[in-house]
């Protein structure tokens, strides 16, 4: 029966690139930032590292197809360079991908690298997705964008719970000041200033009922882990290292989306990977076990529902733990974005679930200057890419070696 | 005998007040004052032609059995496509055999509605055919300002011809063709371009219907008194009421123009008027039609008992009740594609229709044509190779499943104020179908301020996306929410 991935491989660097609308760099120069910090960091010669997973989604827009572009920008050695793209979940592939490499043996240190350049389109929001969804799917999808397709989910979630949409809207807003007040004590966040309920309330619509405070930054960025045995990394002098504690991801089979048994008012797929990923790191009760989350708000609402699906909020509950502040840094629960969460932080796809373990990593090592929580040893992040009814989840866990 | 089994009818649910038009644009040709009385249909963004042509077909085919179905034949001048089958695209969105069948456009001639109709009752007395379905469809453009931006209103209407359950026999026709020129649309051209009105009244509409009229009487040894009911086109409703004259008909037996409740739907015409006179028909009703373009079709119907026996449909009656006011003119002349609004660099995205993919998944596509599956009975779209049913998960053990005549309630939904649309928000959401099924669809015919979880829906075929640069009409089916009649 498998082990799992609990303990059998440390982190030993990390980068990160200030996120936002970078129109001074292109993915080239965003991922030799993020190197160049991380290797620094792991303290490292560049030729020890043997493989490397770059993590990219909207190729198309951007650095095009293959693994080539992190292999030339960053002058790997002809090494193993693999691209892996699963929507938002891209840059925790890419993470899990050198982490099985070093697990399974065949490398002693592996590179995992995100990037996204996506504010080279010329336009507001996500890349339009109808030339990327296949020519199936083209023929018969709605006219749907992110946040329309993340909003169906707040009128279901109302629906399903008996909320009133403003009750709902209200715990929306909630999340989304509690992100920008993090943020804004985050030097590398895209956003960073504070915002006030009536703010987000009175917002412009985006897609009904999320306003522009809902939604989260489109920007550009790049983040990067080097990982390798814990062996190693004592080898190389590290005490206080990084282990990785669980890597789960689960992905819909169709069955929101088309049987008549989803509530359409939670992630299938989130449930599914953190219960997963909670037995993989030997986590019996998530609410008080998980010291600090990073998790896929690429809107309010889907921060909001996740916080159920992760099975720290009981069902219907999360509207009442966002406003009693339970995930506030400061409200004694479970300090959810403390980086300020692709909300402030930023969404460069790709690099998103790298960006979250980087500020996991920086909080168990103590980094996280203005905004360090107090001896944190579980942090866990959560990607979820797609719609509500059909998407890719993924859930990671990482804690400091010791716990 | 042969005649007309169903009949079907289709309005569009926006109308558009003469009195709108005026006040926008009488500043610019203040003529159009004089014809401004009552309202017009105008297509929404997303329907055309064809889109009408299967709504008003669908009403047809209610209660028939479409197995039996062996020809379609579409008549409009407004087709979207000028070398492919637009009969072929109807019979695939309502899911029609394939073999066996015979599909043909007429076109060219506002009056190749009726044409169709005698080539149908023909082909079905000779015995080539069983049953003929005959739809006629037009969605005009018309230039700002003009008497025929007043005159002009969109629709459609469909009949269906055979030989059995007949609620309206055949009992002649007479046709005269000759070309006169009203107006024409040449080859590519957008709008009509027409003749002096008082020469298109006099020398047509009042002369030609007139004459093809007293032929047909002629060579049937009937007599205009015999008819209950005289249909004819003729948006002139002084030159209406002069032909009528002029035959000797009775003013009540005389079927209206309905310039005031929709307009003039061109080749649609004489068949939507057609079907609203069978709408209030009693059995042993004689009816007249007759048509106009080029010539002119008249065809005599007689009313049979078995018209009591069809069941209820939209209709035209039924849909001009439903009924919502266009409020701004400048949002009808963007859906008409007469002004110039951006859409944005997100609106350019113009991705090749596969016609591959396409043929591969036509009835899937075109039909709505999901599956159940022979195992466990769940209705599933879109179809695929797997049950979805967790406790299933057979392969390749389906039946097809029918989701276009299905209702079904909103599970969830949104207005998207980002997606390109040519009327946002763009609404759309997760529909469940009464009897299992889900689908994604965008909402067409609403107002996001009217929509909300666990209203129901019904489903419509419409036009999803023009691609400019190649020419191609997609179609897929949206959800309509129902609401009720007036503004």
């Amino acid at each position: 029966m498998a082990s799992g991935i609990r303990d059998k491989v440390a982190i030993i660097g990390m980068g990160c690139t200030r996120f936002g609308e970078r129109w001074d760099a292109g993915a080239d120069e965003l991922m030799v930032e993020a190197f160049q910090e991380a290797i620094a960091d792991a303290g490292i010669e560049k030729g020890r590292i043997e493989a490397a997973w770059l993590g990219t989604c909207f190729d198309e827009i951007s650095v095009g197809k293959s693994a080539l572009p992190a292999s030339l920008s960053l002058r790997l050695p002809n090494i193993s360079v693999t691209r892996v793209e699963n929507f938002c979940a891209s840059g925790t592939e890419a993470f899990r991908g050198a982490v099985y490499g070093v697990a399974s043996g065949a490398y002693d240190i592996a590179l995992a690298i995100g990037v996204e350049k996506l504010k080279d389109i010329g336009y507001g929001g996500l890349p339009e997705f109808s030339s990327a969804m296949g020519t199936l799917t083209a023929l018969f999808f709605p006219n749907m964008t992110a946040p329309g397709g993340f909003a169906m989910l707040a009128s279901g979630y109302a629906a399903r719970y008996g909320f009133d949409m403003a009750e709902v809207k209200r715990a929306m807003a909630h999340v989304s000041v509690k992100s920008h007040a993090n943020g804004s004590r985050n030097p590398k966040a895209h956003l960073r200033k504070p915002v006030t309920e009536d703010q987000v309330l009175n917002a412009p619509v985006i897609a009904h009922p999320l306003g522009l405070f809902d939604c989260c930054g489109v920007s550009d960025g790049s983040a990067c882990a080097i990982v390798t045995t814990p062996e190693i990394a004592k080898s190389l002098g590290k005490k206080d290292y990084v282990t990785v504690k669980a890597l789960q991801l689960s992905l819909s089979n169709g069955e929101e989306f088309q049987f008549n048994n989803w509530d359409r008012a939670h992630f299938v797929t989130a449930s599914r990977a953190s219960t997963a990923a909670y037995k993989e790191a030997g986590i019996r009760d998530p609410r008080s076990e998980i010291s600090m989350m990073e998790v896929h708000d690429c809107f309010s609402i889907t921060e909001l529902v996740t916080m159920e699906d992760l099975h720290i909020s009981e069902r219907g509950q999360a509207p009442r733990d966002i406003m009693d502040g339970f995930y506030d840094i400061d409200g004694g629960g479970v300090p959810c974005q403390v980086d300020g969460g692709l909300k402030c932080f930023g969404h460069p796809i790709g690099a998103s679930g790298l960006r979250m373990l980087y500020e996991m990593y920086l909080q168990l090592l103590g980094r996280a200057g203005e905004r360090q929580l107090k001896d944190p040893k579980i942090g866990l992040t959560h990607n979820l890419g797609g719609f509500p009814m059909m998407n890719v989840c993924s859930v990671a866990i990482i804690g400091r070696h010791d716990v | 005998m042969a005649g007309i089994v169903s009949y079907g009818g289709y309005i569009p649910r926006y109308r558009l007040n003469r009195m709108t038009v005026v006040q926008n644009m009488a500043w610019y040709f203040p003529v159009i004052m004089a014809v401004a009385q009552g309202e017009k249909a105008v297509a929404n963004w997303d329907e055309d032609a064809i889109s009408m042509a299967v709504a008003a077909s669908q009403d047809c085919l209610i209660g028939q059995e479409r197995a039996d179905v062996d020809g379609v034949y579409l008549s409009s001048t407004t087709l979207p496509y000028d070398d492919r089958l637009n009969a072929g695209i109807l019979s695939t969105a309502l899911n029609l055999n394939e073999k066996g069948f015979a599909g043909i456009d007429f076109s060219s001639s506002l009056k190749s509605g009726t044409t169709a109709m005698i080539a149908a009752l023909e082909a079905v007395q000779s015995g080539s055919k069983r049953n003929v379905l005959v739809a006629a469809s037009d969605q005009r453009g018309t230039k700002m300002a003009t008497m025929l931006e007043m005159f002009y209103g969109d629709g459609a209407a469909a009949v269906l011809i055979g030989q059995e359950g007949v609620i309206a026999e055949f009992t002649g026709a007479f046709s005269m063709s000759c070309d006169f020129v009203d107006h024409y649309r040449g080859s590519g051209k957008e709008f009509d371009y027409g003749w002096e009105e008082r020469w298109v009244r006099d020398e047509g509409y009042g002369k030609i219907i007139p004459e093809a009229i007293r032929g047909f009487l002629a060579k049937s040894g009937m007599a205009i008194g015999d008819f209950d009911k005289v249909i004819y086109p003729c948006y002139f409703t002084g030159t209406h009421r002069a032909i009528a004259k002029s035959l000797g008909i009775d003013p009540s037996r005389v079927q209206d123009n309905l310039h005031a409740l929709c307009g003039d739907t061109g080749t649609a015409h004489p068949l939507v008027m057609l079907a609203a006179s069978l709408e209030t028909a009693a059995p042993g009703d004689r009816i007249l039609m007759a048509s106009f373009g080029q010539g002119c079709d008249v065809l005599a119907f007689t009313v049979t008992p078995k018209i009591k026996e069809l069941s209820p449909r939209q209709g035209i009656a039924g849909s001009l009740a439903n009924r919502t006011e266009m409020i701004s003119y400048q949002k009808f002349s963007k859906f008409r594609d007469l002004i110039t609004a951006d859409l944005g660099i997100r609106g350019e995205a113009n991705p090749n229709t596969s016609l591959t993919v396409l043929w591969r998944n036509r009835r899937m596509i075109m039909g709505l044509v999901g599956a159940q599956c022979n195992r466990c009975g769940t209705p599933q779209y879109p179809p695929t190779s797997m049950c979805v049913n967790p406790e299933c998960h057979a392969t390749h053990d389906f039946s097809e499943y029918e989701f276009a005549g299905l209702k079904g309630e909103i599970l969830m939904f949104t207005g998207d104020m980002l997606a390109a649309s040519v009327d946002p928000p763009a609404v759309y959401g997760m529909v469940g179908f009464d009897g299992g099924g889900r689908i994604l669809l965008d909402f067409t015919d609403c107002d996001l301020s009217q929509v909300q979880v666990g209203q129901k829906v019904k489903l419509s075929f419409r036009k999803r996306h023009y691609d400019e640069q190649r020419g191609f009409t997609g179609y897929f089916w949206k959800a309509v929410p129902v609401l009720g009649g007036g503004a």
